[in-house]
């Protein structure tokens, strides 16, 4: 087995009824890479974070996290692995910012223990590095979407896992805290080795911060490799079908997409 | 960050529960002797503690007969009311938290529909083979084989969501509620038996209810407490609970069986006493926060204190006794209204 290999997908597929979500699917996913997953909607994104994670497991085929099938490892031992930023998250309850970013430490907290004074800190620091510290004793039922979703940011970021996984994190923030948390993200890259599978939908935003591109279709990958050589006017031609321009931006030091008005036939 | 910002996720018995704890322990004993006989404290405690160590020193001087009014009339008739009052509440926070709604309570499941079918149906055939505890029995049975019912209903691949449940115990109450109307149709004169028990009473219980109902509700305010952090992080969402480390799934299978026996052996002892399970998880949650490991505790004891305050007011204070489940929801009702309005001003003037 090569140990290379942080994930390894074999021939995984996976079904809501009878509908194919995830079509044979094999993959690999080395670590300390940004790797970005992009797709039209439906074409299985969430359903592969949601594989990664356990949240479901598939129909036919292996996942293998660290060479061992992922089916092997506790829930705990998962959640000290692996961190998700899921699309939706139910805010019913008005726990407060502090109380739900602390929640990401639950896997390192014994049952009947308080937090210990290392997770205080580690909580605190993360809120500062996403500048929630001033609202820690709102209640989240207050917050903006925005808010909320730096919120639930903070708390997979509490869980300090190696693996940091989005799915659409930055949907309801405006640029300047979508800038933020790539940053972050990014950093954690590249300062800690974390491996990041996210969810974009922003091109350029993705031809940024990522090193490695998969463009999903229909349940399938179509291509995966480093964002330089697959972030190609043919692949996006084939995975969205519309035309664009690639050019290369030197202020961003990356690959830039540009789209143009197309006429509609019928007025 | 300051420390007592994390006083609400602290464990422990903290003041506020040795605060209610006192609180129910004077309730209880005022409330004893409350009634057509009046005993006073002193002589209540007295009794009971010579009941309790078997010293006949300490009654010495009492009318012989408050003893017996004591511990064999009220004593029961007064537990069975704060524990159900407990065990109510308890499965009202834990139904709110895996049904992802503050709204719910313990018989959004349809729970109470199947005790009340199942009463109905042993009411309607005069089943006494098993003496004064047949309805009770038929009773719980409705109710564990509606959960049954329900949770079959709304699982697809041994994965529970709690919008099937709900949807699916609303599905089975609906049916229970005209099976249980059409009972009442063809039951002639035995149609004012099944309304009383439906409106819900602690008339004539004994002690082996207040064992039976505090085995059951001491156990499920165990289990809850056990998962109450996976509970507080369930109510969040299961997708990140999972993520979070919590065998989702699991865990809300487990809570939704506890919270609902806890429910059924209290609605087979007492009939349908509505509000309780609703509003106090509400009314603790309004004043300490959403953290179920202290909601639980503080709602058992205040659900306590206040069944058994109405229970007394219905029993010693107003002129008839009418019917607690009748007398909760009046009070109940617009109570809530008070509370729900008045955090929906709060939010609104807050944006």
């Amino acid at each position: 087995m090569d140990n290379k290999e942080l994930f390894e997908f074999r021939n995984v597929s996976f079904y809501y009824d009878k509908n194919k979500a995830l079509d044979n699917i094999s993959l690999s996913i080395k670590p300390g890479k940004f790797y970005g997953i992009v797709g039209p909607n439906g074409c299985g994104k969430t359903t592969l974070l949601d594989l990664l994670v356990r949240n479901k497991t598939p129909e036919s085929g292996t996942i293998k996290y660290h060479g061992q099938e992922i089916n092997k490892y506790s829930r705990k031992n998962l959640a000290k692995n692996i961190a998700l930023v899921p699309q939706d998250f139910y805010i019913n309850f008005s726990f407060s910012v502090g109380e739900t970013v602390l929640m990401g430490r639950h896997p390192y907290i014994p049952r009947f223990a308080s937090p210990s004074s290392e997770d205080l800190k580690i909580v605190d620091k993360i809120m500062d590095d996403l500048k929630i510290t001033s609202f820690k004793d709102k209640n989240i039922t207050d917050l903006s979407g925005g808010e909320k979703q730096r919120v639930i940011f903070a708390r997979a970021l509490a869980q300090n896992t190696p693996v940091l996984i989005l799915d659409e994190g930055t949907s309801n923030m405006d640029i300047q805290y979508t800038l933020n948390i790539m940053d972050i993200v990014a950093n954690g890259v590249e300062a800690k080795k974390r491996t990041v599978i996210a969810v974009m939908h922003d091109l350029n935003l993705a031809s940024v911060y990522c090193d490695r591109l998969v463009f999903m279709k229909s349940g399938r990958v179509v291509s995966e490799g480093n964002i330089d050589k697959v972030l190609s006017k043919r692949n996006i031609k084939d995975v969205f079908g519309i035309d664009c321009n690639i050019s290369y931006d030197k202020y961003s030091e990356s690959k830039h997409v540009i789209f143009r008005r197309r006429k509609l036939e019928n007025g | 960050m300051k420390k007592n910002a994390w006083l609400r996720f602290s464990i422990g018995f903290s003041g506020q529960t040795l605060l209610l704890g006192g609180i129910l322990f004077i309730v209880i004993i005022f409330s004893t002797g409350m009634g057509y006989i009046k005993i006073s404290y002193v002589e209540v405690i007295r009794i009971i503690i010579s009941k309790i160590t078997g010293n006949q020193v300490l009654v010495h001087g009492i009318d012989h007969v408050f003893p017996y009014v004591v511990w064999d009339v009220r004593l029961p008739r007064i537990l069975t009311a704060a524990i159900v009052g407990a065990g109510l509440s308890i499965s009202g926070g834990v139904f709110q938290g895996i049904l992802l709604n503050p709204l719910a309570d313990p018989y959004t499941l349809g729970i109470s529909a199947g005790a009340a079918f199942g009463a109905s149906i042993a009411l309607l055939a005069d089943v006494t083979f098993m003496g004064i505890y047949s309805v009770p029995f038929f009773a719980f049975i409705g109710a564990v084989t509606t959960l049954a019912a329900v949770m079959l209903l709304s699982s697809s691949n041994g994965r529970i969501s709690s919008t099937n449940l709900i949807l699916s115990g609303i599905i089975v109450a609906a049916i229970l509620s005209a099976g249980i109307s059409f009972i009442k149709y063809v039951a002639d004169e035995q149609v004012s038996i099944i309304i009383f028990w439906l409106m819900g009473s602690f008339g004539s219980k004994i002690w082996s209810d207040v064992f039976l109902t505090f085995l059951f509700v001491s156990i499920g305010l165990v289990v809850s407490v056990f998962f109450a952090r996976d509970l507080n992080i369930i109510s969040l969402g299961d997708r990140s609970a999972s993520s979070l480390g919590i065998e989702t799934n699991r865990v809300r299978i487990i809570l939704l069986i506890t919270a609902s026996l806890v429910t059924a052996v209290c609605v087979s002892v007492s009939g349908i006493i509505g509000f309780v399970g609703l509003i106090i998880p509400h009314l603790i949650r309004f004043i300490l926060g959403p953290d179920n490991k202290r909601l639980i505790p503080a709602s058992a004891l205040t659900g306590a204190i206040l069944l058994l305050t109405a229970d007394t007011i219905t029993r010693a204070v107003l002129p008839t006794e009418i019917p607690i489940g009748v007398l909760t929801a009046l009070i109940g009702g617009p109570f809530f209204c008070y509370i729900f309005r008045k955090k929906r001003i709060i939010k609104t003037s807050g944006q």
